[in-house]
């Protein structure tokens, strides 16, 4: 009943998948960081001016399906004449949209760093004001403190909500094979037609990603234990009978 | 040249594009689809949910594994890989039933296979959810009520019930934001939702920015209308209790 033929002639297409799935979540993620670390200070400033284009930023990717914003940057920006003229005077940069690698790429950054943006944005406004005005009182500049104080922290405590993102990240790139690009989810859809074994095809390609996820979950586990040691619960000393 | 792509061309652009060159009511009615698909996908959700958080909070270990199962697997698998072994696998599944009993074909409904899917998946995420909730009930709570002699079912549902969703509802409430957006998921296996719709519409007028934007605006409008709703229930569910203030 098992189509075996769907494993042993499509195991190449599903690696070469794997490899892309892997390297849009990571790339996406360094990107999103990168992004979000500034806009993230930003996002907590009391000035309104500098917060709010932040806030409509990441609401704006917050709210809408990743889908849609890939779509509308794939077959979207192509409407656009000016746009049209970059492309045919081969502008480097404004060539990234007509490919859709580079539009995946970006979409799946930007999307990210939304999220990443307000995952540290609450861990800045939770630090606790104790360590500010210790800061403070040891002289710190303002850019000083946020280096050596506050940015630290914040990462740190944000790391177990990062974790759920790097997560729904490497899930969500699997909307990469509707612009195209054979990834994971495009090899199984390529080869669920290829074979009509939609089981086979999808249950393959399943439990490779349930595979990455739980080494994923393990990998953060052990971080959160090395970096988030100064918040765990204080174990009860037991003494040996 | 086509008369209307004529009739197209030389209209005002001005004009045309608060009607978005005649495919509002289309849209209109891809945005009534995504919102029956939410909305009825959100009552399975709940559904498998509560089984979901019962099961695994039951002293029973043939509730407790399959429970801790499907949530660990659905959460771990993405939803549009999800989707499609449902879509896909439901029709071979359905096909194998029809051939065994000697029925006629029958096509699986992308509707009901959209609902199936997205109820299943986020299940495993409400199920989580309501797991957190019920455990942070304190259990005196639960004892008073036994030894004020209220029958299981009275503790439950005038007990442990209204607190729980108490506890539950910031969780639901984001629930509820990441499952309206995996709705346009649906339109990868042809639902005429409003994502798939404005495809068509942006391909036919070749304005495809336009049509995405408009669907940007319907997800957003759809975000900030369950933000306010949210807010009101959790104002209302949290009456008595008191916040801890910095």
């Amino acid at each position: 009943m098992i189509e075996w033929s769907l494993f042993t002639e499509s195991w190449p297409a599903y690696a070469s998948g794997l490899w892309l799935t892997l390297q849009l979540t990571a790339l996406a993620l360094i990107a999103g960081l990168v992004l979000a670390i500034p806009l993230a200070v930003l996002r907590v400033s009391p000035n309104r001016w500098v917060s709010g284009p932040v806030w409509a930023y990441s609401y704006f990717f917050r709210g809408t399906p990743m889908l849609v914003q890939l779509l509308l940057m794939y077959y979207g920006l192509g409407q656009f004449e000016w746009i049209q003229g970059q492309w045919d005077a081969g502008s480097r940069f404004w060539l990234i949209f007509r490919d859709p690698y580079g539009c995946a790429l970006v979409t799946f950054a930007l999307n990210t760093g939304a999220y990443t943006t307000e995952i540290l944005a609450g861990a800045l406004r939770a630090m606790p004001h104790g360590e500010i005005e210790a800061a403070r009182a040891c002289g710190m500049s303002r850019f000083t403190m946020l280096r050596r104080i506050l940015l630290p922290g914040a990462l740190r405590r944000a790391l177990p909500a990062y974790s759920n993102e790097i997560i729904f990240m490497l899930h969500g790139t699997s909307i990469a094979s509707t612009v195209t690009l054979i990834d994971l989810t495009g090899a199984a859809r390529n080869a669920y037609s290829q074979f009509f074994a939609p089981f086979e095809a999808f249950i393959f390609a399943g439990l490779i990603y349930l595979a990455i996820t739980f080494a994923l979950v393990g990998l953060f586990r052990i971080a959160e234990r090395r970096w988030l040691a100064h918040l765990q619960p204080r174990k009860p000393l037991r003494k040996a009978a | 040249m086509f008369p209307t792509a004529a009739l197209l061309a030389t209209r005002p652009e001005r004009a045309a594009i608060p009607m978005l060159y005649g495919y509002l009511p289309s849209l209109l009615d891809g945005a009534w689809v995504t919102l029956r698909i939410a909305v009825f996908s959100l009552l399975l959700a709940l559904v498998l949910g509560l089984i979901g958080a019962s099961s695994r909070l039951s002293p029973n270990r043939l509730l407790r594994l399959p429970a801790t199962a499907y949530t660990t697997i659905v959460r771990g698998i993405p939803d549009l890989v999800m989707m499609l072994l449902i879509f896909y696998g439901g029709q071979v599944g359905i096909n194998v039933i029809t051939d065994a009993l000697g029925l006629e074909y029958v096509d699986v409904n992308p509707f009901v296979a959209g609902v199936v899917t997205l109820g299943f998946i986020f299940g495993a995420y409400f199920t989580e959810t309501f797991r957190g909730a019920f455990m942070a009930v304190p259990a005196g709570q639960l004892e008073a009520g036994r030894a004020y002699g209220m029958s299981r079912w009275q503790v439950f549902s005038r007990i442990l019930f209204p607190q729980m969703l108490r506890h539950a509802l910031p969780g639901l409430g984001n629930n509820w934001q990441v499952m309206q957006k995996s709705t346009a998921l649906v339109s990868i296996i042809g639902l005429s939702d409003i994502t798939w719709l404005a495809d068509q519409a942006g391909r036919t007028t070749h304005e495809p920015f336009l049509f995405y934007a408009v669907v940007c605006v319907f997800y957003l409008a759809l975000t900030a209308l369950s933000g306010l709703v949210f807010n009101w229930l959790e104002r209302r569910y949290s009456v008595g209790v008191r916040r801890a203030s910095a």
